[in-house]
């Protein structure tokens, strides 16, 4: 449509149209019914100006086309800003490298019953889980630094289900880290883990999935907190707990009592599970050592199986999911 | 013989009658519009009805409630009480169509600085589904006429603040909104950029027919609209052109200073029965009907040598002056409540 054309239509027709269309009380606004007619309803009160060569446009909007579509320009955003913060991915790698390279390093020489198995290969997968975590909670919690930089209220006002956003949001924290952790799985081999395309498939799905339920809980925690300043001491409180009650760094079985129950009601215990679970079923070692290194989650002595964990990690994204967007439903 | 002077009055602000039911043809109708935080009133009950193509305006001191209003005709804020429809629909109950209807630009900068002015367009018509056919000639007709067509690519962060207000602007643009809410949209900038900004409003009104809302604590940009609404204290105080609001007034403003502005103080209260009220400066300042009538007798009558002296027409501040009792910028410097919270930028 040229500016002509459109301004001609414009011209010919009455001021209001649209305004009586929905004069019906409780009309619903996500129809998709002809809300807006933003051009179509416009008085021409004035000679036109031929400077401006815009033409009007017509708003398709509210069906789930739409909603598709801002989440994935939400997700995008989450992507291309990643990739233009290069401090950002070499922070993110660093931290999994000291873990996985110096206490791994230093740690081995001491780490008893591993019966031959490299304590770094033991360690991987709960390397890979904390390298998500750190990358995944800060993408939720930087909702806050939208919040603080204003490009949140761009958000918060356009036409479209709060749940977008919250979903945009997941999907992108989601991308991100686990982006990340492909340069982990890439130096895997190093420590001992096999380069097998199942296992590398398998573990980069679970960090995809640990990713998303991790910006989920991020964005929980980050609903209410309007400040950068009140944000950082709050990641801190929440990583460090979901980082030592894990799992990551040490076996979860035979744990005093106090710390099985730590470990066992945080979710990060069952995403490292999870991970450990595959990786240690490529590994070529007898049954004895696994069950030391590799005892699996237990509930009262009640032996969670293979596969459970997973969908503890879906229902927690799930849980989280729906908890953010209902805080974000109230927002302003 | 004594003058009329001007006085401070309750006075009827003009507007809608209270309680009437909003106006669906109207671009913006209020009906005692409210809203509370806590003990404080920021908006106090407010009846209007903006036309569709008017441009309008709220003048009034900081803490007034102008932004507050904005954003509960842009939905982000629900109303303590009232009712208040945008362009046909209810702010409570059709927030969506409400959001495609209107086109926002806030006090404080809503761009994503990370990215180019390009993909901040692009976001923005995602978001509000702006057809994809149409969408990317529409931003590059709109960076055009901003004047940013150049910078699409550069990142937002280079910008200057006249040129991310210009940007914004565009971005409210974007999805052909019916009306466009500007929140005090030249505050921070250069008088050049502060002229642009008016230039694509006037642009806007001409080329598109476009309801232009807008909030200011300016003078001359209040005198810019067609309409404007005069706010203190969460209420309106007086709501018309800005010529008749003017006129209303009625009074001229006599400013004079004279070798021994006691004397001369003691003589127009005496002789012309005016009270003047003594500048930081020591001019004398006084309102009178038909001041430059006035004029000629103040210089034969008054007995005491006059240094010099000014008439001035009624200003916007004057009618300020004459609904609240205090001038915008006295009353700017005053905080009406407690402080704000602010942006760190
Ligand atoms: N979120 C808020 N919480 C508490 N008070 C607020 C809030 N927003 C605004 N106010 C108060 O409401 C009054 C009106 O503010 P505002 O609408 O921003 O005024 P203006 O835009 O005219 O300067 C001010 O006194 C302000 O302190
Ligand atoms: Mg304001």
């Amino acid at each position: 449509m040229t500016a002509t054309e459109g301004t001609t239509t414009d011209g010919t027709t009455t001021d209001g149209t649209a305004a009586t269309d929905m004069t019906i009380e409780g009309t619903t606004t996500d129809s998709g019914a002809p809300t807006t007619g933003a051009s179509a309803a416009r008085p021409s009160l004035e000679p036109r100006s031929d400077r401006v060569t815009v033409a009007p446009v017509r708003l398709a909007g509210g069906g789930p086309a739409h909603y598709v579509r801002a989440v994935r320009v939400i997700w995008l955003r989450e992507v291309l800003r990643f990739a233009g913060d290069r401090t950002r991915i070499v922070s993110g790698l660093i931290q999994p490298f000291l873990f996985l390279f110096v206490l791994g390093t230093g740690l081995s020489r001491v780490v008893a019953h591993t019966n031959g198995v490299d304590y770094r290969t033991f360690l991987f997968p709960g390397v890979v889980a904390l390298s998500v975590l750190f990358t995944a909670v800060f993408s939720g919690i930087s909702i806050v630094w939208d919040r603080e930089f204003g490009f949140l209220r761009e958000m918060l006002v356009a036409p479209v289900r709060r749940s977008a956003i919250v979903v945009g949001k997941c999907l992108g924290g989601a991308t991100t880290a686990s982006l990340q952790g492909i340069v982990l799985l890439a130096i895997g081999g190093l420590v001992g883990v096999p380069y097998q395309p199942v296992l590398l498939l398998g573990l980069f799905g679970l960090m995809l999935l640990t990713s998303f339920a991790i910006t989920a809980l991020g964005l929980v925690l980050a609903a209410r907190v309007k400040t950068i300043q009140a944000a950082m001491p709050l990641v801190q409180m929440a990583l460090a707990p979901m980082m030592f009650l894990s799992g990551a760094l040490y076996p979860i079985g035979n744990l005093p009592t106090w710390l099985q129950i730590l470990t066992r009601i945080n979710p990060v215990t069952y995403a490292v599970e999870a991970m450990r679970a595959l990786v240690f079923s490529y590994l070529t070692i007898d049954s004895a050592t696994r069950a030391t290194l590799d005892p699996g989650v237990t509930w009262d002595g009640w032996r969670v199986p293979g596969g459970l964990d997973v969908v503890l990690v879906v229902v927690l994204s799930l849980v989280m999911l729906t908890g953010a967007c209902l805080l974000f439903r109230k927002a302003e | 013989m004594a003058v009329e002077t001007s006085e401070v009055s309750p006075h009827d602000p003009g507007g809608p009658r209270p309680g009437s039911p909003p106006d669906r043809d109207a671009a913006v109708s209020l009906r005692g519009l409210r809203k509370r935080y806590g003990n404080l009133d920021a908006v106090a009950g407010i009846d209007l009805d903006v036309q569709m193509g008017e441009t309008f305006g709220f003048l009034g001191p900081n803490g007034a409630g102008k932004s507050t209003t904005i954003k509960i005709l842009c939905t982000i804020v629900e109303p303590t009480g009232g009712a208040a429809v945008v362009a046909g629909h209810d702010v409570l109950r059709e927030r969506n169509a409400v959001r495609r209807s209107i086109g926002l630009v806030f006090q404080e900068t809503t761009l994503d600085d990370y990215l180019t002015a390009a993909q901040n367009l692009r976001f923005h018509a995602d978001l509000y589904g702006v057809p994809k056919r149409d969408a990317v000639a529409r931003a590059q007709g709109l960076l055009e006429m901003v004047g940013l067509a150049d910078r699409r690519d550069s990142k937002v962060g280079t910008f200057s603040g006249g040129m991310k207000r210009r940007l914004e602007i565009a971005r409210g643009l974007l999805h052909s909104p019916r009306v466009l809410f500007l929140d005090e949209p030249t505050v921070g900038l250069d008088p050049v950029s502060r002229a642009t900004v008016w230039k694509y409003v006037d642009e806007l009104r001409r080329a598109e027919g476009i309801t232009v809302f807008l909030t200011t604590h300016y003078l001359d940009e209040a005198e810019r609209c067609d309409r404007i609404a005069i706010m203190a204290q969460g209420r309106i105080v007086a709501l018309d052109t800005p010529d008749a609001l003017k006129a209303a007034v009625g009074a001229d403003r006599v400013r004079l200073t004279a070798t021994d502005p006691v004397a001369a103080a003691t003589a127009l209260s005496t002789r012309f029965d005016v009270e003047a009220t003594t500048g930081a400066d020591g001019a004398l300042t006084f309102h009178v009907v038909d001041g430059e009538r006035f004029l000629p007798r103040l210089l034969v009558e008054l007995g005491v040598p006059i240094t010099s002296v000014s008439v001035t027409r009624p200003t916007l501040d004057d009618v300020f002056f004459a609904r609240t009792g205090s001038t915008i910028s006295d009353a700017d410097s005053v905080p009406a409540g407690p402080p704000r919270m602010r942006r760190p930028r």
